[in-house]
């Protein structure tokens, strides 16, 4: 199917109001912006999968009894939730990524590590501090005698983690957890200072060269409030297929 | 020194535990034979309860020696895991998982913990749940359930680790009295099965009938112990006269 006819409407649209809305009907710019929204799309994706995945094990390892990871991880939160995620970029990408760099054939050097994984990496660790924080909360609402029961049933401590405590931390942080990814999801507009070719950089070069900021302005708030809304509804249902039947957390 | 099934099952030997300021054991020492129901009764406070989780190391304490088939558990290298697998416990509060079904939860530690074959411990959590009389309630979640049933399947749960002892901290007594009864005649039942039990409980028509041997405790001490009917009938220190007397 040809979507050819829509993308004439909106050159027609275009032609008659003056909207110049250039992403639909010029192909470049449509598959640059195309291009863009994938880029945020699975920038987005990778640091939601990270950020969960490091709030688990920072939770984990908070609990633990060595004082020295203790110590680890909330150095970690504290540097990450205290210091600004636009900083934490920079210090990122050009502290750190300066040292990473090798020597290309033409005897210029190229980074070992790539814009858009140094966003990845600096957006998961700045949503994963306040998720380590989030379960955190969710664990010490786990009542202690659910873990005294796992335990006196022979369950190790990562095990009884993993079956019982996590389950029941999960959803009791569910809804602090679904604030924190909505601005994850918000804050991944960053990358744009390090240049990571994300929907609004694109939007950006896309309004300068075309001369249309408002209509460019208009299409990416839109796109966000599509994007931060699926977020939404897929973890509201997340959150009403985990209700567990006859369960009240008092 | 290797266990044989002819010594104590469970042996205390001058068990102290303290809780910061609090002395709660000063002294304990008794022995469960296997097959042995012994039930330990009191005043709140009087270390009953951690007397009990002492036994499976959910509490360390802090002089004394507890032997547990042999093995002791107030050592340091002791494998807790190991030994929790051989001793069940069901406490007050049932302390089910919420997020899983009944069966579930009879089956989740044979599973995780013993790496058991799935159907197998299925088949045994059935016939354990049809045990405790609750069959058709497989796929209820603990929120679903009354408080006596939670605290069969509770039960049930412990059993499903075969334990070669059960140890019931004041099971009935979240209870609502009409509730009450279910749990007992499961415990009696276990306990006409030939399971070794330590019950602490503040119901004195089961600990008579149900016991071979009744403890008291008071103030961190064991006061005296007996065959129930002679307990019952003749205790001869005066605290356990004066606490009869309150509660009879």
């Amino acid at each position: 199917m040809s979507l050819q006819p829509l993308w004439d409407w909106f050159r027609v649209l275009h032609d008659t109001s003056g909207i110049k809305l250039t992403i639909f009907y010029d192909a470049f710019d449509r598959a640059r912006f195309l291009n863009g929204f994938l880029t945020s799309v699975r920038l987005m994706a990778t640091c939601l999968v990270a950020s969960v995945v490091i709030g688990v094990v920072g939770a984990w390892i908070q609990g633990s009894r060595s004082r020295v990871l203790r110590l680890v991880t909330q150095g970690y939160i504290q540097f990450f939730r205290n210091t600004p995620p636009l900083v934490q970029l920079y210090f990122f990408y050009f502290a750190l990524g300066s040292y990473l760099k090798i020597s290309g054939g033409n005897g210029i050097a190229v980074p070992v590590v790539t814009n858009f994984t140094w966003a990845a990496i600096c957006l998961s660790f700045y949503a994963g501090a306040f998720n380590v924080e989030i379960f955190r909360a969710g664990i010490e609402a786990v009542p202690r005698e659910t873990l005294e029961a796992a335990e006196s049933l022979g369950y190790s401590r990562l095990k009884a983690y993993v079956y019982v405590i996590l389950p029941l931390a999960f959803r009791i942080s569910l809804p602090a957890l679904n604030n924190n990814l909505v601005n994850l999801v918000k804050t991944t507009t960053i990358a744009y200072a390090i240049a990571v070719p994300e929907m609004l950089y694109v939007a950006n070069q896309i309004w300068s060269d075309e001369s249309n900021v408002p209509e460019m302005m208009n299409v990416l708030m839109i796109v966000y409030v599509a994007l931060v809304g699926l977020l939404v509804w897929v973890m509201g249902r997340w959150e009403r297929a985990l209700r567990i039947p006859g369960y009240t957390t008092a | 020194m290797v266990w044989t099934p002819d010594q104590p099952l469970v042996s205390l030997r001058a068990v102290f535990k303290s809780f910061g300021a609090a002395r709660v054991l000063k002294g304990v020492s008794m022995e469960v034979m296997k097959g042995q129901v012994i039930c330990i009764i009191g005043p709140s406070g009087s270390g009953k309860s951690t007397l009990l989780r002492c036994v499976n190391a959910l509490v360390p304490i802090e002089s004394g020696s507890i032997l547990v088939e042999g093995q002791e558990v107030n050592d340091p290298k002791l494998d807790k895991l190991a030994l929790r697998r051989k001793v069940g416990m069901v406490f007050q509060q049932y302390n089910l998982f919420p997020h899983k079904t009944a069966l579930e939860n009879v089956m989740m530690a044979p599973i995780h913990v013993l790496k058991r074959d799935q159907r197998e411990v299925e088949r045994q959590a059935l016939a354990l749940i049809a045990k405790v009389r609750l069959q058709g309630k497989e796929g209820a979640h603990p929120g679903e359930l009354s408080g006596g049933q939670q605290q069969r399947i509770a039960i049930a749960r412990s059993l499903a680790m075969n334990p070669d002892i059960m140890l019931f901290d004041e099971v009935t007594a979240a209870l609502d009295p009409e509730t009450v009864k279910d749990v007992l005649v499961t415990i009696r039942e276990l306990a006409a099965d030939g399971m070794t039990c330590m019950i602490v409980t503040h119901e004195m028509g089961f600990a008579r009938e149900v016991a071979n041997e009744v403890y008291f405790t008071d103030g961190g001490l064991l006061v005296e112990h007996a065959p129930p009917k002679e307990f019952f009938a003749s205790p001869k220190d005066p605290r356990t006269r004066q606490f009869l007397d309150q509660i009879l």
